[in-house]
């Protein structure tokens, strides 16, 4: 008998929140801040789903009412994309160590 | 691009994302990890391109959105203020959502274009996915947009409880699971569209109850929800990339709101179930009488602490609102220059977001060696010679760990009482968040600093 690829897709899916939980559990409290806007960033890799939305329509209209859905998840993903990165690393620029003199 | 070579860069993006999250682990790693973060990101959506393979003036446009979009971010990313980032946050947890519910909607409307069947005849498994991820997505969306608002300041911090509140939530939450099995049923459009609106309905009420002081551990629990909708759009899209991700992040968010309900000693459905405060105020603060207290002026305490040896600062929430970090940071140069040993102490659940202290103090330029965490210094309050609270209240209250009538009674808190002298700099004896009166005003070695923090941090300077 053949495997749901479901159940492939869940098996990582479940793994996934271990490695999560074994990998977030290891971050410092003092970098909480930018784990969080980090995890943002990330998750707006539905961007991936945005794009496949918006190139999918097959009629000579690039806006119609499918795909139109997808270029607003582009945008919207785009802004957290850029600006989760780009705030992250303004945070972490911002932790320095003692200078030892 | 073949479907098993896009699959497995998505695996290679997933594993990028790991490791953008384990570089969290000390500051040294973080920088490096956030370039595996882009990095991912990057293979991620190029990969995507490559597979739809429709590079027409659909992709041109697409280019352009992308720019809008990323110039909107990177602007923003730019200019905010660090004191803001929990508003900022909560602002982009809601564009994730409304992303999820877009890609839930354009992939209802298109299904061909995603491989899930066709209109009217989608697979049973595709569509409980999307619509489970359009329902998450709504109610991040709306849910987060409630957060931005009470912690900007638009809409009052306190908590919104009307009766029957619970009731009506649980029945909603029924309510949605019912649509999505006659969605199954007859896939229908209205009911789609229904699900979409109540779930947009459920994160308003869900979040309105919910109180400032608790925001930590709504932010968190935003955090994981938007991951969570990222999972199911990744079921639904059938791409590795996102579920990972989706379940990296829910588990992230998930453990950071399990660390700020225990900073808080409150089960998690406590804390949800909100309305924390308005019920106790009346019989804790009311009560008590006129105590007598010790006010001093920015002469005194710098005195005071001129001739410390060791200092711990314990910054707060009003430490944020006042933007007294750097006021702050050059007051403990002085009296650094005074051979003075300062330190830091910072409560899990100080300011509105899980680290926000730790931000704003790294904003000021404090190394990160010498900013502690609440159990490494802890012990250290018995043998240090002034404790300056500033724009902190509860977590300092010492009847969390005397008083069991106290509704923060258990809630770890920070033994500022042990040290020789307290400084506490507030503008008033008003209680704090919680409604609570600190008793720590009325003790004998504290001496209220009544100010502005900012102000009177900066006089303090100028008596250096």
């Amino acid at each position: 008998m053949e495997i749901d690829p479901f159940i492939f897709r869940f098996s990582i899916f479940i793994l996934s929140i271990f490695v999560g939980y074994y990998v977030v559990w290891s971050v410092t409290p003092s970098l909480h801040t930018p784990l969080m806007s980090v995890t943002n960033a990330i998750s707006s890799v539905i961007i991936v789903g945005a794009i496949i939305a918006a190139l999918a329509s097959n009629s000579d209209k690039i806006f119609d009412n499918s795909s139109i859905f997808g270029f607003l998840a582009i945008i919207l993903a785009a802004v957290n994309i850029f600006g989760g990165f780009l705030v992250t690393q303004r945070m972490l620029q911002m932790y320095k160590k003692k200078k030892n003199k | 691009m073949s479907a098993n070579l896009s699959a497995t860069f998505y695996l290679i993006s997933g594993i990028l994302f790991i490791l953008a999250l384990r570089g969290l682990s000390s500051p040294e790693t973080s920088r490096q990890g956030n370039y595996f973060g882009i990095a991912g990101m990057a293979i991620a959506i190029i990969v995507t391109f490559l597979s739809v393979g429709n590079f027409g003036s659909g992709f041109i446009y697409v280019l352009i959105f992308l720019a809008i979009g990323g110039s909107i971010g990177a602007f923003i990313a730019f200019k905010i203020p660090m004191t803001a980032m929990p508003e900022l946050v909560a602002g982009f947890h809601s564009l994730v959502g409304l992303a999820a519910v877009f890609v839930a909607i354009s992939a209802f409307l298109n299904p061909e274009a995603f491989n899930l069947g066709s209109i009217g005849n989608i697979k049973l498994a595709s569509l409980i996915e999307m619509s489970l991820g359009a329902a998450i997505g709504a109610i991040t969306f709306s849910g987060s947009i409630i957060a931005f608002l009470k912690l900007r300041g638009i809409m009052s911090g306190a908590p919104i409880t009307f009766k029957g509140q619970h009731f009506i939530n649980l029945f909603i939450g029924l309510t949605i699971i019912f649509l999505i099995y006659y969605l199954c049923r007859t896939q229908s459009s209205n009911i789609f569209w229904t699900i979409v609106a109540i779930s947009f309905l459920v994160g308003v009420l869900l979040i309105i109850p919910i109180g400032g002081a608790d925001m930590p551990v709504v932010i968190s629990m935003l955090n994981s929800y938007s991951g969570w909708a990222a999972a199911g759009i990744g079921f639904t899209l059938e791409n590795t990339a996102l579920i990972i991700t989706g379940a990296l992040v829910g588990s992230s968010g998930a453990i950071l709101s399990y660390i700020m309900c225990k900073g808080m000693n409150r089960s998690f459905f406590n804390v949800i179930l909100g309305g924390w405060g308005a019920t106790d105020q009346a019989s804790s603060a009311q009560s008590k009488e006129q105590k007598p207290t010790k006010s001093g002026n920015a002469d005194d305490a710098a005195f005071l602490m001129k001739n410390a040896s060791s200092v711990i600062i314990v910054p707060g929430y009003g430490m944020a609102v006042a933007q007294a970090q750097h006021a702050l940071r050059e007051m403990v140069d002085a009296l650094k220059k005074n051979g003075v040993k300062v330190s830091y102490a910072i409560h899990p659940v100080a300011g509105r977001m899980p680290g926000h202290m730790n931000v704003l103090l790294a904003e000021a330029n404090v190394p990160y060696d010498e900013v502690f965490e609440l159990e490494e210094i802890n012990n250290d309050f018995a043998n240090c010679d002034v404790a300056y609270v500033i724009g902190a209240n509860d977590v300092t209250n010492p009847v969390a760990k005397s008083d069991p009538q106290s509704p923060i009674y258990g809630m770890p808190v920070l033994d500022v009482e042990k040290s020789k002298s307290v400084l506490f700099v507030k503008r008033s004896l008003s209680p704090g968040y919680a409604g609570i009166d600190n008793d720590l005003f009325y003790r004998d070695n504290t001496l209220m600093l009544f100010a502005d923090a900012k102000k009177m941090t900066e006089e303090i300077v100028k008596n250096l």
